[in-house]
């Protein structure tokens, strides 16, 4: 089973949710797909962790081979390839790895190289298995790295996925293939303006999906008007609560302090495999 | 040319929007440039009213003739990006490379082009503002965001204005990239919490490593008093300034479900003339 935790809005309490649903299981595969700036590690404490690169296929032009046509060029939409007046250039972090311009090189002068972009991490907490991918610094392109983390999905457990806030093409590379979402939201106009377009993505995806709004208590009414219009499953309000902010800030999962709410994702849990019953 | 100052966290949830809207009050003469395309919140705030739109075509799309094509299977073969399957394309996985295309046989496959979002000039009650919205699923997020730089630029400009307050997205990838290059500089709002230090730490990196002046804003900094020690440490180690430590007060929350910024919903608030300090400090990086 895939759970994908997701939300519109970044800060809303995505990992705070995938992380502590993953400790009140127990054996579950935890996977951080914001791999931009993965956080699930921060809330766990990572020993014997390993590491794996991740790499994609980049031009490499051998310049004797090369009559400066421009052909590769010319072909490339993304401009990663420049034929200057001497030599062929290649701005590997502008390549999206599609493998035209080796293609269309009609001097066979163009060749394919890896060319590392992020890691993989891993480890295992007691029970709970956490993969995450790290991009590295400066690197524009996250959508291989994601799906090099989604490739740890393992189909005998349940999956957690932490994802990406947004609903760009990260955002559905991650969601893509999950059995529920749970979009996690805040009670503010900028949380309900998020969720909302989350919704839209998620109805599009067909996938079925609940809410779970954090912070209850700190905005307006607006997220919980919407979902009741809307016919959407409220799973779960974590109420605004200084010593959970506290908790999250130190680093600590606030299951592990507060263990009623052990139980309260392990219903959240019942709920949503009631509600993907449901949905089939 | 007008200083471009841009408002990034890493992590999201900060307060970046919540922040940018406050200190763009007290820039006074200011075009604004929300670059969070994928999930923009600024024109909660500010209201604006639409002056003109336009499409954003960020790629294109394949799209397969049926009539021509014979299902020999090379295109799909071809795709690096799984994109085609039964002789289909499926428009979320296609980046648009033209592999397919140039595959065909059957020249069956045609590269049309791809409306990714639209783009927005606008009034606001504190001056223009520029903005768009990606559409969900689509990639290309970094050429949307230098469209929404280059149009704000131009309007600042054009009407003399000398400051350009950019709204950025969280993380570090292709969005973001494309909102701190060449800006003049860039101001981190963090949170005293491991995910907000580690996120902090990492967009600190990017900027680096693009040449542009860091400063940072502690946000809800009340919270770990520890962890705050740690930022101020970090920063005077790595030499970056740290504008403000701003205490977690619900008043910040109030403001946005009123629809008004910090100075407006509260002039005489102690965040708001901390906030009035900040900005002050901002134009003296800038002049």
């Amino acid at each position: 089973m895939i759970i994908a935790v997701a939300s519109g809005k970044g800060g809303t309490g995505k990992t705070t949710v995938a992380v502590n649903l993953a400790l009140s299981l127990g054996s579950t595969n935890l996977l951080d797909c914001d791999v931009e700036e993965p956080n699930a590690h921060t809330l766990l404490y990572p020993t014997n962790v390993q590491t794996t690169p991740v790499t994609v296929a980049v031009p490499s032009v051998d310049q004797e081979k090369c009559t400066l046509c421009g052909k590769c060029a010319e072909f490339c939409r993304f401009n990663a390839i420049f034929v200057g007046k001497s030599k062929t250039m290649v701005y590997s972090e502008m390549c999206h790895s599609c493998g035209g311009c080796s293609l269309v090189c009609p001097e066979k002068a163009i060749t394919e190289i890896q060319r590392p972009i992020g890691q993989i991490h891993q480890f295992t907490i007691n029970d709970t298995h956490l993969v995450y991918g790290e991009l590295s610094v400066g690197e524009p392109i996250a959508t291989t790295l994601i799906q090099a983390v989604k490739s740890y999905i393992d189909s005998d457990t349940i999956n957690i996925i932490d994802a990406p806030p947004g609903t760009a093409c990260p955002v559905i590379e991650t969601m893509r293939s999950s059995d529920f979402l749970v979009l996690v939201t805040e009670p503010t106009p900028f949380g309900l303006h998020d969720l909302i377009m989350a919704v839209e993505v998620v109805r599009e995806l067909k996938i079925p999906f609940g809410v779970i709004i954090n912070r209850a208590g700190i905005g307006d009414e607006g997220v919980e008007s919407f979902c009741y219009e809307n016919k959407i499953p409220i799973l779960m309000r974590i109420p605004f609560d200084r010593h959970i902010a506290e908790l999250y800030s130190r680093g600590l999962p606030f299951v592990q302090d507060m263990p009623d709410w052990r139980e309260r994702f392990k219903n959240l849990f019942h709920e949503i495999k009631r509600l993907i019953q449901v949905g089939k | 040319m007008a200083n471009e100052i841009a408002i990034v966290s890493g992590k999201g949830g900060t307060g970046k929007t919540t922040i940018c809207a406050a200190l763009a009050m007290f820039a006074g003469d200011v075009v604004l440039a929300d670059c969070d395309v994928d999930a923009p919140d600024l024109h909660i705030i500010l209201q604006p009213t639409i002056k003109s739109s336009s499409d954003f075509v960020g790629s294109q799309v394949a799209i397969i003739d049926e009539n021509q094509c014979t299902e020999c299977g090379l295109c799909e073969q071809a795709c690096r990006f799984h994109a085609i399957a039964d002789s289909l394309v499926n428009p979320i996985a296609c980046e648009g490379c033209g592999v397919c295309a140039h595959v065909c046989p059957e020249n069956a496959v045609q590269m049309t082009d791809r409306q990714s979002g639209a783009l927005y000039v606008s009034e606001t009650r504190i001056g223009n503002m520029v903005h768009a919205k990606l559409f969900p699923g689509e990639g290309n997020s970094g050429k949307l965001v230098t469209e929404v730089r280059k149009l704000s630029t131009a309007i600042a400009d054009e009407q003399e204005t000398h400051t350009v307050l950019i709204d950025g997205s969280p993380g570090i990838g292709c969005p973001v990239i494309a909102t701190v290059t060449g800006i003049r500089l860039g101001v981190i709002v963090t949170e005293p919490t491991m995910s907000g230090i580690h996120d902090m730490k990492r967009v600190l990196d990017l900027l680096k490593r693009f040449r542009i002046t860091a400063t940072v804003i502690i946000n809800k900094f009340d919270l770990n008093l520890t962890n705050t020690e740690a930022i101020e440490q970090y920063c005077q180690e790595n030499d970056i300034e740290v504008l403000g430590k701003i205490r977690f007060d619900s008043i910040m929350t109030q403001s946005m479900v009123a629809a008004k910024s910090l100075p407006e919903f509260a002039p005489n608030h102690e965040i708001s003339l901390l906030l009035k300090r900040i900005w002050r400090r901002i134009t003296d990086f800038i002049t």
